[in-house]
């Protein structure tokens, strides 16, 4: 197969966003998450947990809550702004003021009819939702200190409303208090400071379980207002629970980055009358847990260390299988980092600014294994910040470095960059007014194209050039999707662009003649990653199962490879890996070389050589540098996995063949991590 | 650690226009501890409820008469007896209103002063030494009375003490800048002069303070330049020659207190037990220059437990009756409630050192090094915490009695009302205050148990050992006791949480567990954890036995061709191993294994043991061993379980010290072959342990060359 150049970036200082809250919609299976920087994100549980829609997030949005109304989601913050997303284009519907200061928490009745939100003046306000938005009702009586946490009983008579030092029970219909739990502070040196019942769930059996800062979890009778039982489970806050769809089990969440779980289950084998048992204890956390889900199978659980962890229940999985397996989500499940390819630049998008480096060189030749001298280190070019509190949803990088773009929810900004001695970098001014809201950008490879994925699937094509910036067409496809293209990739001859979205369709278009060409037949799994091939013109795409499918565009037919490939099958191996494919690249000197990679590894795969049979090992590095060169033919097969570089942005091969590997080592991410609180260990 | 607590006020004071005095003459413990006696300089004697801090009564003398003497109360008569115008003695009872009408005797010469001690007859003390006893002084008022003292020899100080049955009167003088101590004893009479030695030229004690312990007088006393001296009397030598040659006077620097600049003044030392004295006037350490401080040392370690600044000027007087400190300072006449808890090394680290630490401290149940030195906060232990939350609703109902008050009640109550109460006072202390009455109640009923056989509460002393507040060395009867009196479960309890057990008595535990007879162990009650653990231990079958991590020290005593095929037969053969002692007793013996101990102070002991002794601990340390190499380690969590190699410390101290004497022991042969092939196997695995260590560094060498900084340009190779 070959050496290769690599050229190993670690300076791309990708920090994301500690997770704040989340919400689970069983019908849909879409997760919601709502990060500290206002960005929401929707993962679909049905396949392959893959992070299908990003709404990117805005300064001063700060979202306490969300809240599934069917398919639409709701969010409110300290900003005292109930907002409704747009998840076809990605963006805040609109927003409501709620006028009674921070909002800590929104939840919605059963049935999906009022949502009732707790703010900071200590009211609980009732919204009604309609058709296409919401309208305030009334208040609740009012009383003295904040509404933390709200729970709607199932009947939606009753409100449960956490807040410092007690619960109150609303009655929805006549908005007066009818029970107040009083919730016993901390013992201890902390007696005098008030207790925050950060969380409330209410069952349908008129139970009510609260996690509070004193770190106890206490499960009361609401029809009596008595107090059940408290468990005690942390020296710090719980800050969160959640409560399983047939109410047989609760979670709860702790500054300790421990999830314990308590489920309704008869204390001894043959007595019938159950009561609140702790039953289990996760720890996949550094930081604070504060948000977590129920899922019917698994306990979805996020917090300050940023990382979505999907902890499967084993007594509700089968074991030993790809489901039962722990799932942390640390990266995004798209590229942050652009390259241009021919300019050897790179460049990286934050959530507030861009940055364009110049890769290193390195002079003289090494044996495998080598680290080159570097003599020219790489070089920071330009370092731009994005105008406005929208943070940025997507950028481009042309191939020629010439181009760069970048969107936010309420524009595109595109700017053009010179070196000459100095880099100079000016920005477009007149764009074409259908140049407005995208969710994701292209250059065609000659770089005289932009294309801009817009509203219901469309795509905006443009002409760039050095005096002007004009638009040209908006392709549209005929299949009535209203799903964001997510993914767009243009071929290097400039014929083809293909687009692919949520619902898992990928068209492709002429571009000579600015239509439709074809669809791709719809795959049940979401693409993660499309790619043109430059010289066959086969579009290639992964999806989030890990399934691998190459499509002729011009016969409109998936290829012989592909057949071969779905006939014999990919190995278990290979369809476990849980992160997805994210980039594609080809080999220019070498058509047959397709150059994929995941967070943990990447492959080539040479689509010369056999694949490999389903007893093979996957990983046969290890195997293949042992063997003499002659026998080394007969034991290779199609996928040439490396995993020395891990926690991948991004795997790139530039034109002078050498290879381009941002890596981004989760211990950097976890050392800018504010301090966990403190836990008493052995001997400290 | 001695505490002062808060003070309060007992009357005010009227003293001298120049304030050289306090107008206090004396203050005199009256019928009970709540009631003393205060005379003034001048005129009147008041009698005062100390507790409600109220006078009850109050005496004047005519204008014109002076009371020259501090009134004292005989208890036997129910009287007061004082002294006016240094001859007149008058005589009164509680319920005459003017003192005028009351009995009076004028006697021959000036009386220096009335003591009188409780329950004792008053005994007058001329101003030229004579003694007399009251009644035998009224029988003759007129008497002659002898001089004792020389020409230009002066008394300064004097006290009564009780040793034994006799009573001493003890008189200080000072005769041309010498001092003397008289002991003087009644009944019959004898004296003894002694010579105090000199200290720096021109000084003469401040204050003197006696008190008598283990049949000897101590004397204490203070000098100007802040040195406190201690000189012992022996009570017994004396009386047999009338002694008119003064006897110098040996004397030991008890303390040397910063004096600051200048001298004392006006100070005071006073003997508050055998390791505390109060000092009044003598600044403190870590407070400047001002000398309004009353303190507390410890004068075994030489560190300050308690210090308080007291408002107003100090007179250098100080009386203490019944844990209570009276002190007259500004105008006021204050009392100061203080404690001396008997002193372990571990709290007398006083506050001299740390003086920062002991705000912050914490309660912690047994002093330990960590936190005194290092000041960390010690959370209150688990146990008590919730044992304490779990019973507190129970006790409401019983009666609140104080730390005294329960104290009172151990000196005399039966078992059961003496349970039920130190329960009750268990529950209602705060965890802070729990640390130093949980000593002195232990030490109470300990105390009362050795003097009363009959008497023996077993399971009031378990409950105060489960409180974690004991230790050994604030009560190093408890172990003992408990082994008197066979109470084995105690002696486990005690083992299990203290700390600081001297391998002495660890000895004799263990000496004393492996006489017991098995039939009579298996009867005793134990902790039922331990207990469960060694019965696992000794019911584990066989089938659970597997190599732990791939090594299995059995197969290396079964391979070791070295040993005799007999000894190969017996150790692989485990089935068959059976317990050499009993549950209960194995039980008690591992307690012993767990205490903590240092070698060298072991080893001494150890020797004390009997050969029987030694074979059959040997067995059974080789019969855990056995057990625990062959099974899956047995160390099940939450079992306090000895460890393996606790197990092979102790085989050594064991061989250590008694090897000589069974390589002697036929019987002991085999036995011997056996540990050493433990010991062999144990030497094997270390060295392997080494060999992976070697390889693990290697390995770690390895990693660290792997640093990658933010950008590098690297050669792969894909095949």
């Amino acid at each position: 197969m070959g050496e290769f150049k690599v050229h190993r970036v670690r300076f791309f200082d990708y920090m994301p966003s500690a997770i704040r809250t989340m919400a689970f919609n069983s019908q849909t299976e879409r997760l919601a998450v709502a990060r500290a920087d206002g960005a929401v994100e929707i993962f679909n549980f049905n396949d392959n947990f893959f992070q299908e829609k990003v709404i990117p997030g805005q300064d001063g949005r700060a979202t306490e809550a969300l809240c599934w109304v069917g398919h639409r989601l709701f969010s409110a913050g300290l900003n005292g702004e109930i907002t409704e997303y747009d998840l076809e284009n990605l963006r805040p519907q609109y927003t409501v003021d709620a006028y009674g200061g921070p909002i800590w928490t929104i939840s919605s009745n059963s049935q999906g009819t009022q949502l009732a939100v707790g703010c900071e003046d200590g009211t609980v306000k009732i919204f009604a939702i309609l058709e296409e938005r919401i309208q305030f009702q009334r208040n609740l009586n009012r009383h003295k200190g904040r509404i933390i946490s709200l729970c709607w009983h199932p009947s939606s008579a009753q409100i449960a409303a956490g807040m410092t030092d007690m619960i109150t029970i609303f009655d929805a219909e006549t908005g007066h208090a009818t029970r107040r739990l009083l919730v016993d502070r901390a013992m201890g040196a902390s007696k005098n400071k008030e207790v925050v019942v950060w969380s409330v769930g209410y069952l349908s059996d008129h139970t009510i379980i609260s996690g509070d800062s004193a770190g106890k979890v206490q499960i009361w009778n609401g029809l009596t207002g008595t107090l059940v039982r408290t468990y005690l489970v942390t020296k710090w806050d719980v800050l969160v629970l959640s409560v399983s769809k047939d109410e047989s089990s609760v979670i709860a969440g702790t500054s300790e980055g421990t999830v314990i779980q308590f489920q309704f289950i008869s204390s001894t084998m043959d007595q019938h009358d159950k009561e609140w048992v702790r039953t289990r204890t996760f720890r996949n956390h550094s930081h604070d847990v504060s948000a977590l889900a129920h899922t019917d199978t698994a306990v979805v659980s996020g917090g300050m260390d940023t990382q979505l962890v999907v902890r499967p229940l084993l007594d509700k999985v089968e074991k030993n299988t790809q489901e039962s397996a722990l799932r942390k989500i640390a990266f995004p499940h798209r590229s942050l980092v652009g390259c241009a390819k021919k300019a050897g630049l790179l460049l990286f998008q934050f959530p507030d600014r861009l940055e364009l480096w110049k890769l290193g060189e390195s002079e003289g030749h090494g044996k495998p294994g080598d680290r080159l001298p570097v003599k020219r280190k790489p070089e920071k070019l330009i370092e731009l910040k994005r105008k406005g509190e929208d943070h940025i949803c997507c950028s481009a990088l042309s191939a020629c470095g010439g181009w760069l773009a970048y969107s936010t929810v309420s524009s595109v900004r595109l700017y053009r960059i010179q070196y000459n001695n100095t880099i100079s970098i000016n920005k477009v001014s007149k764009l074409p007014k259908e140049l407005r809201s995208v969710h994701q950008l292209c250059f065609s490879s000659d770089s005289s194209k932009l294309f801009a994925s817009s509203c219901q699937s469309s795509v905006i094509v443009v002409a760039v050039s050095q005096q002007e910036c004009r638009y040209l067409h908006t392709l549209k496809h005929k299949t009535g999707s209203r799903q964001p293209v997510h993914l767009l990739c243009a071929s290097d001859d400039g014929k083809w662009l293909a687009t692919a979205n949520t619902d898992c369709e990928i068209h492709i278009y002429n571009l000579h003649k600015m239509k439709l060409h074809c669809m791709v037949p719809v795959y049940n799994s979401c693409p993660t990653t499309i790619a043109i091939h430059p010289v066959t013109n086969n579009l290639i795409s992964v999806h989030a199962d890990q399934q691998i499918f190459e499509f002729s565009l011009v016969q409109k037919e998936y290829t012989q490879w592909s057949r071969r490939l779905q006939a014999q099958g990919l190995l278990s191996l290979w369809l476990e890996r849980d992160t997805p494919i994210t980039h594609i690249t080809f080999n220019p000197k070498n058509p047959d070389h397709i150059i994929l990679h995941d967070t943990y590894m990447f492959c080539i795969i040479d689509q010369s050589l056999p694949f490999p049979e389903l007893n093979a090992v996957l990983w046969n590095q290890m195997t293949l540098k042992s063997l003499p060169v002659s026998q080394r033919i007969g034991q290779s097969h199609a996928f040439k996995i490396c995993k020395s570089f891990q926690h991948l942005m991004c795997v790139s091969l530039l034109e002078d063949l050498s290879l381009v590997v941002v890596e981004r080592p989760l211990l950097d991410i976890m050392s800018q991590l504010p301090a966990p609180v403190r836990q008493k260990k052995f001997a400290t | 650690m001695a505490a002062l607590y808060e003070g309060y006020t007992l009357c005010g004071l009227v003293p001298d226009q120049n304030l050289s005095s306090s107008g206090i003459q004396g203050i005199e413990e009256e019928r009970d501890r709540d009631h003393v006696v205060v005379t003034d300089s001048t005129r009147s004697v008041t009698l005062y409820k100390v507790s409600d801090q109220k006078p009850l009564g109050s005496w004047t003398v005519k204008q014109g008469q002076k009371l020259t003497c501090p009134a004292v109360f005989n208890s036997q008569t129910n009287e007061y007896v004082a002294v006016t115008d240094n001859k007149v003695i008058r005589i009164w009872k509680e319920d005459d209103i003017l003192l005028d009408k009351a009995f009076k005797a004028t006697v021959s010469s000036d009386v220096w002063k009335v003591h009188c001690t409780h329950g004792g007859e008053p005994v007058v003390l001329f101003q030229r030494g004579a003694v007399r006893l009251l009644d035998s002084l009224l029988a003759a008022p007129q008497q002659p009375i002898e001089e004792v003292l020389a020409q230009e020899e002066a008394i300064r100080w004097s006290t009564i003490i009780v040793a034994e049955t006799q009573q001493f009167i003890i008189i200080t003088t000072e005769q041309k800048g010498e001092h003397f101590l008289y002991l003087q004893r009644l009944n019959p009479n004898s004296v003894q002069r002694y010579r105090l030695e000199r200290e720096e030229p021109g000084l003469s004690p401040l204050s003197f303070s006696a008190t008598y312990r283990d049949k000897h007088i101590c004397l204490l006393y203070l000098y100007p330049n802040g040195h406190v001296y201690q000189s012992v009397l022996s009570v017994r030598g004396l009386g047999t020659e009338e002694g008119v040659q003064a006897l110098p006077l040996p004397r030991s620097l008890l303390l040397g207190l910063p004096v600051g600049d200048g001298q004392l003044e006006a100070a005071s030392a006073m003997a508050l037990d055998e390791a505390h004295v109060a000092v009044v006037g003598v600044p403190h350490p870590s407070a400047g220059g001002g000398k309004d401080f009353l303190c507390i040392w410890n004068t075994n370690f030489q560190t300050l437990q308690a210090g308080k600044e007291m408002a107003g000027k100090i007179y250098g007087q100080l009386w203490s009756y019944s844990n209570k400190v009276f002190i007259p300072h500004g105008k006021t006449l204050s009392i100061i409630p203080f404690e001396c808890p008997k002193s372990s090394l571990a709290s007398a680290l006083g506050k001299l050192k740390h003086t920062k630490i002991e705000e912050s401290k914490t309660p912690n149940s047994v002093p330990s090094w960590n936190n005194i030195l290092h000041g960390e906060k010690a959370q209150p232990s688990k146990s008590a915490e919730t044992r304490r939350t779990r019973t507190t609703r129970k006790s409401q109902s019983t009666t609140n009695l104080t730390t005294d008050q329960v104290l009172e009640l151990i000196k005399t109550a039966p078992v059961e009302e003496i349970q039920k109460e130190v329960e009750g006072f268990l529950t209602r202390a705060e965890f802070q205050d729990l640390q130093p009455s949980v000593g002195q109640l232990a030490l109470t009923l300990v105390s009362r148990s050795l003097a009363d056989p009959a008497f023996y509460s077993s399971s009031t002393l378990a409950q105060l050992v489960h409180t974690r507040c004991l230790c050994h060395s604030v009560c190093p009867d408890l172990v003992l006791l408990a082994l008197e009196k066979k109470d084995y479960f105690l002696c486990q309890l005690c083992l299990q949480f203290f700390p600081d057990i001297p391998e002495a008595v660890t000895c004799a535990c263990l000496k004393a567990f492996i006489s017991i007879p098995d039939v009579d162990a298996e009867k005793m009650s134990l902790e039922p954890d331990s207990v469960e653990f060694m019965e696992n231990l000794i019911t584990r079958d066989r089938a659970e036995a597997g190599l732990q991590n791939g090594f299995s020290p059995t197969s290396s005593v079964v391979n070791d061709r070295q040993t005799r095929a007999e000894d190969v037969k017996k150790a692989s053969a485990p089935s068959q191993l059976s317990c050499p002692v009993g549950l209960h007793k194995a039980v008690l013996i591992n307690e012993i294994l767990q205490t903590p101990y240092s070698d060298t102070f072991l080893l001494p002991h150890l020797k004390d043991l009997s050969s029987q002794h030694v074979m059959l601990f040997l067995q059974y340390l080789q019969f855990l061993y056995l057990k625990y190499s062959q099974d899956a380690f047995p160390q099940m969590e939450g079992f306090r379980s000895p460890s393996l190699s606790q197990i092979m410390d102790w085989v050594c101290l064991l061989l250590d010290a008694h090897f000589t004497v069974l390589v002697m022991t036929p019987e002991a042969k085999g036995l011997l072959l056996n540990l050493h092939s433990f010991v062999k196997s144990q030497v094997r695995l270390v060295s392997e342990l080494g060999k992976i260590e070697g390889s693990l560094q290697e390995l770690r060498k390895m990693k660290a060359k792997e640093s990658i900084g933010q950008y590098s340009i690297e050669i792969i190779e894909l095949f």
